[in-house]
């Protein structure tokens, strides 16, 4: 439950500003801002939710904006926080980029997204494409008023019905995102597996798909001995349109898809992987004339596969300067703004290794801070693997009017957000990094 | 009436523009006018101009002059009533969107005048046949609660919310969920005497007319339980709020709950899990069926875990709960420490909860991949965040016995760097773990001094002079280590001070020949230069036991004192178990009962006096209003022993409590130290916490004073002062007393 739902700029002014209720009166925003730097100059951990005089503030930030949530009463804050994000993508996706411009230019149909979004502080409709039904920037020009979709209130609030489509298709995309995290004498500490299944749905009418997967514990209940392997999904999550109480039953998903593109489900696995893209370097510091890395790679999977985009952020003090680089493959280049430089390879086939130095300039007044001991991380994306091994084994379609319709299936495995390695080792000692 | 004159042009201009004979130009000047208003400025001047465009089929524009009426309705009560007869008219409008938009509307404008022409417009969109109608009429209901009771109970608005947890519609049956919990939630800080809310069935006069709206009985969880696979996301949060309240009728009803609720983990919606998450764990109580307990603890597990790969204050959320679901259940992640490691860009405020909670889940199994990993947190910049990565390393020498030899080796490393705030914090930590194990660990000692010249923060130094203190007979400079912090006596502060003065008394009841003349000069120091009563009391109190009864004074100050242990909850039981049942709200992130931070102290005081003529309440409840009781009474610096000699007639100490919490919540802070003071302080240094401070220095007078006092009336202090007093082994508060000596 909340109160109040604003939209801060940067200075903590409101841009825009919906009360739900007459609780908390809207001049208590101004005392927000002021409450955080307070909380920083005391050197207090400044947390998403704080209570302050009786009136909790509950926020999240996005870009150079504040999303703010306020209340007087024990609100749900798992609920608000995370409406506000869901407020944050609605915005993201009618607007593209949210930002104070974007809040400028479209108070009037943000207004109206904010009053059908959350009634009375108890969250409504979210979803965006059920929005985009009935709220649109061009809504006034139309002819007809606008109703409210049925999907508003539909048991299956996520499509619409009398959908048409010449071709029947379904395109489901597997991806994995891999987290890593490599210590610094090379063994890994953390890994997991982040997975999602990602459809595009051209159906038409209200089709009941059914969807399976290698997966273990399915096997198992139904006593199926497994043709090839299968997989142990730790935690699966869906899309709202999946019955959950079936898949707590007998393993089976089954759902009406939404129309178009959605994420129909997540799983997750921490089963070790070993690192896909291996990535180690040596620094030769010489503190107050120069810096010199030697990064070597290496992709670790099959022969046959092929690493596209790979992006290795090799972090370098803040303080340096006129970089030099060698390499036999792909392209270096410094990034000054992030403290760091990228190799950049194109493809990387499986099995190879390759190598490139890096040479930098340092002021010679010493910096007195510490270095940041950020970790190398690394971009990639392979296509036509899964690190897991998952597949789908059938995707049923069936509608009533009977058509056939064609699903198509991918496999990508690419970076998580945490794909890094600890692999920076001193080399003042050893020389191995040859000059330039 | 506000309007300068400069304003007062543009505002004319509008005026002029909303009246005028073109459709685009009228809707051209509301937009204008809200663009004033979301801009700050005052546009209450133009109300009967705005009014006069509600009738219109633009949408957009009859929306923004309901907005425009939502927000400036009470400042012009009088002239609301203009706008009535639209309303009630769009009520009734054939597009089911514009009656939703006019009742949602209707309901909120604060003015009575209004209320009166609501009632009917309202019955009728309860029975709409539209659902979209029914689900916004439905919270409206609550509105009107908010605003005015007895109309809800008059028109009966309450029971048709009741019947409409049976629509077939869920996302109806989802809102009338939410409107009753609301109008529970809003009848509980209604004053118990309000003659309006018992609904004409002559309740009994002590029962709360909370209990009367919004019973949930065995039909209503049936209709619950269908209706929350079919919700929407936010409606299956309400649901699962409503089934947190239903109290089981048995053991096979908790299991049927449970059960039912399990899928939910699998939703994609962070707060659906946390609300699945709560359920399970109020009917788990009653659960007693081994494989379901079993299976429960097994598959809350991964739901949690991946909560962790959510946005970064969703993951604070999840993590702040997570802490107290493992002070209730340490094993449901025992195996799922690494998931908690931090990343390098995590912001601080989840660092700090991943560290707590890995610290939780430290065993002898996965301890030295912990400290492999706290030993690379130690190396980062965030000065906060390596600070408390050296803390945790100190916590998990505690907590776990046949590690902490691993833990001191890591700290040694950690003081070799030499980086000045990584030094203090080890020191700090280092005290601690002499204190869980003492005389182990004698040989670092060396290494320890070595650093003195580079400690200047209190607690590091009253740190280390406490080691050296204790270990007074083990060092043989001990003297000249101790007179380097005499010399600077006077500037030091008061924690610094009461330690020297405390290590140099153990100094000469350990080697009473080399230090004659040093414990002269500290007790002259602290009795004539200094102007802390703290540092003065004990000065004086050491002074007659020393120069009367030298063995009192041996077995009072050099008395063996219990070892410290980390402890499993930071709350009291009985509130641990009151924020388990309230898991995923803010009561559960900020680990504090919800009675002390919301309403300004003035809810809670009334909540409490309700609490009290409730003669009827559970045990539980009992208790936990006793732990809150002396949460108050703690942060009031209260005398924390008398805690277990409060009177136990429940009205007579919850009149008492309800002022004191009122007076608590309305301090800025207010829970913060009063958990500080419960979380059993014992990682905390012995006297130099502020926060302690104050309640210390109340018990510690107290516990003074009959020595004190038998001192100067007999000339002889008893023997019997010398036993420790028989409250010390009370809590953790009482550990760091015992560090004093």
């Amino acid at each position: 439950m909340a109160s109040l739902v604003a939209i801060l700029d940067v200075k903590g002014k409101s841009l825009i500003t919906r009360s739900y209720r007459d609780d908390v009166p809207p001049s208590y925003i101004e005392r927000f801002l002021p409450l955080v730097l307070d909380m920083e100059e005391e050197n207090v951990q400044v947390t998403p939710c704080f209570s302050d005089e009786g009136i909790n503030y509950m926020h999240i930030r996005h870009n150079n904006l504040y999303l703010l949530a306020m209340s007087k009463r024990n609100s749900n804050a798992a609920e608000i926080i995370f409406f506000l994000h869901r407020l944050c993508s609605v915005l993201t996706e009618y607007f593209k980029e949210l930002e104070e411009e974007s809040i400028r230019d479209n108070f009037v149909i943000i207004y109206e997204l904010l009053d059908e979004m959350m009634d009375f502080g108890y969250p409504q409709t979210t979803e965006s494409k059920i929005l985009q039904e009935y709220i649109t920037q061009e809504s006034h020009k139309l002819e007809v008023q606008a109703r409210p979709p049925m999907a508003v209130t539909n048991a299956v609030s996520w499509r619409s019905e009398g959908i048409r489509y010449r071709k029947n298709e379904v395109f489901l995309d597997v991806v994995e995102s891999v987290n890593l995290l490599v210590n610094a004498a090379g063994n890994v500490i953390r890994s997991e597996i982040l997975g999602a299944v990602k459809m595009k749905c051209y159906l038409s009418g209200m089709p009941e798909l059914r969807l399976g997967l290698n997966d273990k514990v399915m096997f198992e209940s139904t006593g199926r001995a497994a043709r090839g392997k299968s997989i142990e999904m730790e935690d699966v999550k869906f899309h709202q349109c999946v019955r959950l109480s079936r898949f707590e039953n007998d393993r089976t998903i089954s759902f009406i898809p939404p129309d178009g593109e959605f994420e129909l489900m997540s799983y997750r696995l921490s089963t070790p992987v070993k690192p896909l893209v291996w990535v180690e370097a040596s620094v030769e510091s010489h503190r107050g004339s120069r810096v010199e890395y030697m990064v070597k790679i290496r992709g670790q999977f099959k022969r046959k596969s092929t690493a596209n985009n790979v992006e290795i952020y090799v972090p370098v003090p803040d303080d340096a300067d006129s970089p030099k680089f060698r390499t036999s493959v792909g392209s270096v280049v410094y990034a000054p703004e992030k403290s760091a430089f990228v190799w950049k390879i194109k493809q990387l086939g499986g099995g190879r290794d390759y190598l490139m130095r890096a040479h930098f300039g340092l002021p010679s007044v010493r910096n007195e801070e510490l270095d940041k001991r950020a970790p190398i991380s690394v971009k990639f994306e392979i296509p036509y693997f899964t690190v897991s091994g998952i597949q789908v084994r059938y995707l049923k379609i069936v509608e009533k009017s009977g058509y056939q319709a064609l699903p198509w299936v991918r496999y990508i495995t690419q970076n998580g957000d945490d794909y890094v390695l600890r692999t920076i080792t001193d080399a003042k000692s050893s020389s191995i990094i040859a000059p330039l | 009436m506000s309007a300068a004159p400069p304003r007062k042009g543009e505002n004319w201009e509008l005026r002029q523009q909303l009246n005028s004979e073109y459709r685009d130009k009228r809707a051209d000047a509301i937009k204008r006018v809200i663009a004033n208003h979301t801009i700050g400025k005052d546009c209450s001047g133009l109300f009967p101009d705005v009014v006069k465009n509600m009738q219109t089929d633009d949408l957009e524009q009859k929306k923004l002059v309901y907005l425009y009426l939502m927000n400036y309705a009470k400042t012009q009560p009088e002239l609301v009533i203009l706008a009535v007869n639209t309303f009630v008219k769009d009520t009734a409008d054939s597009n089911p969107l514009v009656r939703a938009l006019a009742i949602r509307t209707m309901s909120v404008l604060r003015a009575e005048k209004i209320l009166d022409y609501l009632a009917s417009p309202l019955s009728r969109c309860l029975k709409d046949e539209n659902p979209y109608v029914r689900k916004t009429a439905a919270l409206c209901v609550a509105k009107v609660f908010d605003l005015k009771p007895e109309l809800c109970v008059e028109y009966g608005f309450i029971e048709t919310l009741r019947d409409l947890i049976g629509d077939g519609n869920p996302m109806v049956v989802a809102n009338a969920v939410a409107a009753l919990g609301d109008i529970h939630e809003a009848s509980l800080a209604l004053p118990p005497s309000n003659p309006s809310s018992p609904n004409g069935e002559s309740p009994p006069p002590s029962s709360r007319p909370s209990s009367q709206l919004f019973i949930i009985d065995q039909p209503t969880l049936t209709k619950l339980l269908v209706a929350l696979n079919e919700c929407s996301e936010w409606g299956r949060i309400a649901i699962l709020n409503t089934l947190a309240r239903y109290k089981a009728q048995d053991v096979a009803e908790s299991e049927h709950i449970c059960e039912r609720v399990m899928p939910q983990f699998q939703h994609i919606n962070a707060a659906v899990v946390l609300g699945a998450v709560k359920v399970i764990m109020i009917h788990m109580r009653n659960v007693q069926r081994e494989d379901l307990l079993r299976s429960l603890s097994r598959k809350m597990a991964p739901p949690l875990v991946t909560l962790i790969s959510s946005a970064p204050e969703v993951q604070w959320v999840a993590l702040r709960n997570i802490n107290l679901l493992l002070q209730k259940r340490p094993d449901i992640l025992a195996n799922e420490m690494r998931v908690f490691f931090c990343k390098y860009n995590d912001p601080p405020y989840v660092k700090v909860e991943k560290l707590e909670i890995m610290v939780r889940l430290a065993s002898e199994r996965n301890v030295d991949t912990l400290l492999g990993e706290l030993k690379e947190y130690a190396s980062e910049v965030d000065v906060e965040f390596v600070r408390k990565a050296v803390l945790a390393i100190g916590q998990a020498a505690i907590k776990i016995e046949t590690a902490a030899e691993r833990c001191v080796g890591v700290l040694m490393d950690l003081i070799e760097t030499r980086v000045s705030y990584v030094v203090q914090e080890a020191v700090i930590v280092m005290k601690d773990i002499f204190r869980k194990y003492p005389h182990s660990y004698e040989g670092i000692i060396p290494a320890l001094c070595a650093n003195l010249d580079e400690l200047d923060e209190p607690e590091a130094k009253a740190s280390l002079i406490w080691i050296i203190g204790e270990y007074a007979e083990k060092i043989d400079n001990a003297d000249e280590l101790l007179t380097v912090f005499l010399e600077a006596f006077k500037e030091e502060s008061y924690p610094v001070q009461l330690q020297t003065l405390t290590a140099i008394v153990k100094l000469f009841l350990k080697k009473p020949d080399q230090s004659q003349a040093i414990v002269q000069r500290v007790l002259q120091a602290a009795t004539k230069d200094c102007d802390s009563p703290d540092v003065r009391d004990r000065a004086y109190i050491y002074w007659r036991l020393l120069s009367s009864d030298p063995a009192a004074a041996k077995s009072v100050v050099l008395s063996v004192r219990p070892p410290i242990s980390l402890p499993q909850t930071t709350v009291v039981p009985a509130i641990l178990e009151e924020l388990l049942g309230e898991i995923s709200s803010l009561a559960s992130v900020y680990h504090k009962p919800a009675a002390t931070f919301i309403g300004k102290g003035r809810l809670g005081a009334e909540e409490m006096q309700r609490r009290a003529v409730d003669q009827t309440r559970p045990e539980e409840e009992v208790s936990r209003e006793k732990a809150l009781q002396t949460v108050v009474a703690g942060q009031q610096a209260e005398n924390l022993l008398d805690f277990d000699d409060e009177p136990s007639a429940p009205t007579e100490a919850g009149a008492i409590s309800s002022q004191a919490i009122a007076s608590a919540a309305k301090s800025s802070n207010p829970l913060d130290e009063l958990m500080d003071l419960f979380s059993s302080a014992s990682m905390a240094a012995p006297t130099t916490q502020p926060v302690q401070s104050t309640g210390m220095s109340g018990s510690m007078a107290d516990l003074m004073s009959p020595m004190n006092g038998s001192g100067t009336r007999s000339g002889v202090v008893s023997p019997t002062v010398a036993a420790p007093p028989p409250q010390q082994q009370l809590n953790g508060a009482e550990d760091d007393l015992l560090g004093l000596f």
